[in-house]
């Protein structure tokens, strides 16, 4: 962890000496027992996703007759019905609403925090890193009382939210989701900007680069690799965030995203299981996708934040 | 939590080229930006985050419905904490529960998840699908799991009745549901937590390895002589990580049944307490202040690691 802070972030993965592939081989027996243990142990994690998606794809009326452990009738027509029924696209859209602002604005935000405390070392660093990594810590629920209130107190214009206040309108949830996420991102970001070198800055100043510009010009293209990290791994989980979206849109249900909107139509149109995991499996897509696609930056992201480097 | 560490992390962070320019002043214009940069998101979170724990604990003395304006609020004294502990039947299930929650992440997922790590960072053959199928449970969200396991769970469509021709409400029986909703936990915890072992053995220097392995150490002298150093500091972080999230969970028994029945946990008394017809704020406010109260001990103690760390 110590070795990521002599070099330059673009040659990190270099780093590594490519002989060591992993901690060594295993020997003959115990290599067979491990893939063994190994393969039984991933077939049963994979499991539960495997019969929601095998379900989705059966009637209703032929696993009832026949049972769930049957084989056979096949259609697409619970996804047919969930879509058209349960309306999911509005609540899809109503997630990219609240993710993509969140999002952004985490970013931009906790990067402007990250730069302060990786570029200048004044006293007040660690106590302002700890304002904000301990915030990201304590349990949502420990804050529920007052921020309920006081976006009941807020009002806004009903241009801007139905309610007429912040409670029950996007502007309060993507703000709380931004709040609560800054301390993990200034956190990862702020040890990643540690890692360039400071001969750059000394470089700018001489050039009479004010800090504005040694900001967004010179360290925001430098940290891409860890900003793309960071956005994977906040897009899954803002849409998957579930206490804010639940208690702040409460008496909102159009505007639930995804995944609370979810759990407030089973009892409306996921009568049966079949249907339910149709709507599950669907709700599940963006997140996998984004898995499958950039599961490296995932693994970065989280990694990242866990261990530092 | 913040005197405990005293030391500014940089001046020892690059200690050849990091000697920071001597404290030149920034020109007038510079500053006024980097207090700008600083105050806007502090702005954020000591506004939608501090500013309410801090209510939180001031509302916990108050007896308030919420309906009428502040000056409503009756102060009550230390009365709200007094009933919680006294005549709150939840309330000692709910901590019983958080414990148990807590004692089985670490017996079951997290043993697991390191033991996982440990294997999967051997040369093995497939060992990136493995690593595949065990944190693709991590993106889903925990909401979410509640629904795949209840494909398990349910007592007349549930997978686990129709193999073994049992007639058990999994999700619904007070005798098991706590222990359904935990293996679903798992499910998703334990990828979680090979994730953070993988990234940390990482930083075991192969060569020691090897040269343990030369000098004919056992397969269990040099897990327990090489390998082990290297994961203690990480052992700490998920130590606070998995008390953390024992003591926030809520998704999936809120999915369930809204944190009743069997499955009580102070996460989800808060919310029952305040978003319920009945509202009663003080009483909420109280049972949020304990549960910041454990969380504070703990925080405290990630904070420490991590400014240690920061600092060598």
């Amino acid at each position: 962890m110590s070795t990521t802070l002599e070099a330059a972030p673009g040659r990190r993965r270099t780093q590594k000496p490519p002989e060591r592939a992993e901690g060594g081989a295993l020997n003959a027996p115990r290599g067979t027992i491990a893939t063994v243990v190994m393969a039984v142990l991933a077939l049963l994690w994979l499991f539960p996703l495997f019969w929601a998606v095998l379900n989705s794809f059966r009637s209703y009326a032929y696993t009832q007759a026949n049972g769930y452990l049957s084989i056979g009738g096949w259609t697409l027509d619970n996804y047919r019905r969930v879509w058209e029924n349960a309306d999911l696209g509005k609540y899809f859209v109503n997630s990219l609403i609240i993710t993509v602002p969140a999002v952004v604005l985490t970013l931009f935000l906790s990067s402007l925090v990250a730069f302060v405390l990786a570029r200048f070392s004044y006293r007040f660093n660690l106590t302002l890193l700890a304002v904000f990594l301990a915030a990201n810590l304590l349990p949502p629920q420990a804050l529920l009382v007052p921020v309920y209130r006081m976006f009941r107190e807020i009002p806004l214009p009903l241009f801007m939210s139905e309610t007429g206040t912040l409670l029950g309108s996007y502007w309060g949830l993507i703000a709380i989701n931004v709040a609560f996420q800054m301390g993990f991102c200034t956190f990862v970001l702020s040890n990643y900007m540690k890692t360039l070198p400071h001969e750059i800055y000394e470089q700018a100043q001489i050039d009479g680069a004010s800090v504005w510009r040694q900001y967004w010009q010179l360290t925001m293209p430098l940290v891409r690799p860890a900003l793309a990290a960071l956005a994977t791994l906040q897009v899954t989980w803002i849409y998957n965030e579930f206490f804010w979206a639940t208690v702040l849109l409460g008496g909102q249900g159009d505007k639930f995203p995804i995944t609370s909107a979810l759990n407030n139509l089973r009892g409306q149109f996921f009568v049966d299981y079949n249907l339910l995991s149709a709507g599950s499996v669907l709700v599940a897509l963006p997140v996998l996708i984004v898995f499958f696609v950039l599961q490296k930056q995932f693994v970065a992201g989280l990694t990242l934040g866990s261990t530092k480097g | 939590m913040t005197t405990t560490t005293p030391v500014p992390a940089e001046t020892t962070a690059e200690p050849v080229t990091a000697a920071q320019p001597p404290k030149r002043r920034l020109p007038a214009r510079d500053r006024a930006v980097v207090i700008t940069m600083i105050l806007i998101p502090t702005l954020f979170v000591v506004v939608l985050v501090w500013v309410p724990a801090i209510l939180s604990v001031v509302l916990s003395f108050g007896a308030w419905n919420g309906i009428g304006d502040v000056d409503q609020i009756q102060w009550v004294g230390t009365k709200n904490y007094a009933d919680i502990v006294d005549i709150y039947p939840p309330f000692w299930p709910a901590i019983q529960h958080n414990l148990i929650w807590l004692v089985f992440l670490f017996l079951g997922p997290t043993l697991l998840g390191m033991f996982l790590a440990v294997v999967l960072d051997r040369n093995m053959r497939g060992s990136r699908f493995y690593q595949t199928a065990f944190y693709m449970p991590v993106v889903l969200s925990l909401a979410l799991v509640g629904f795949i396991w209840q494909l398990f769970y349910s007592r007349d469509q549930g997978l686990i009745n129709q193999v073994f021709g049992s007639e058990v409400d999994w999700y619904g029986d007070s005798s098991v549901n706590l222990w359904a909703v935990l293996v679903a936990t798992a499910w998703r915890h334990t990828g979680y937590i090979m994730l953070i072992y993988l990234a940390g053995l990482k930083g075991v220097d192969a060569s020691l390895r090897e040269a343990a392995a030369v000098d004919g150490a056992s397969e269990r002298q040099t897990f327990f002589r090489i390998v082990f150093p290297v994961m203690r500091p990480i052992n700490m972080i998920v130590l606070v990580i998995v008390v953390i999230e024992s003591l926030r969970a809520f998704d999936l028994v809120w999915v369930v049944n809204r944190g009743t029945n069997g499955l009580e946990l102070i996460g989800a008394l808060v919310a029952q307490n305040v978003v319920g017809e009945a509202a009663r704020y003080g009483f909420g406010s109280a049972l949020a202040v304990i549960m910041m109260l454990i969380s504070t001990v703990f925080i405290a103690i990630y904070l420490r690691i991590v400014f240690r760390e920061e600092r060598r």
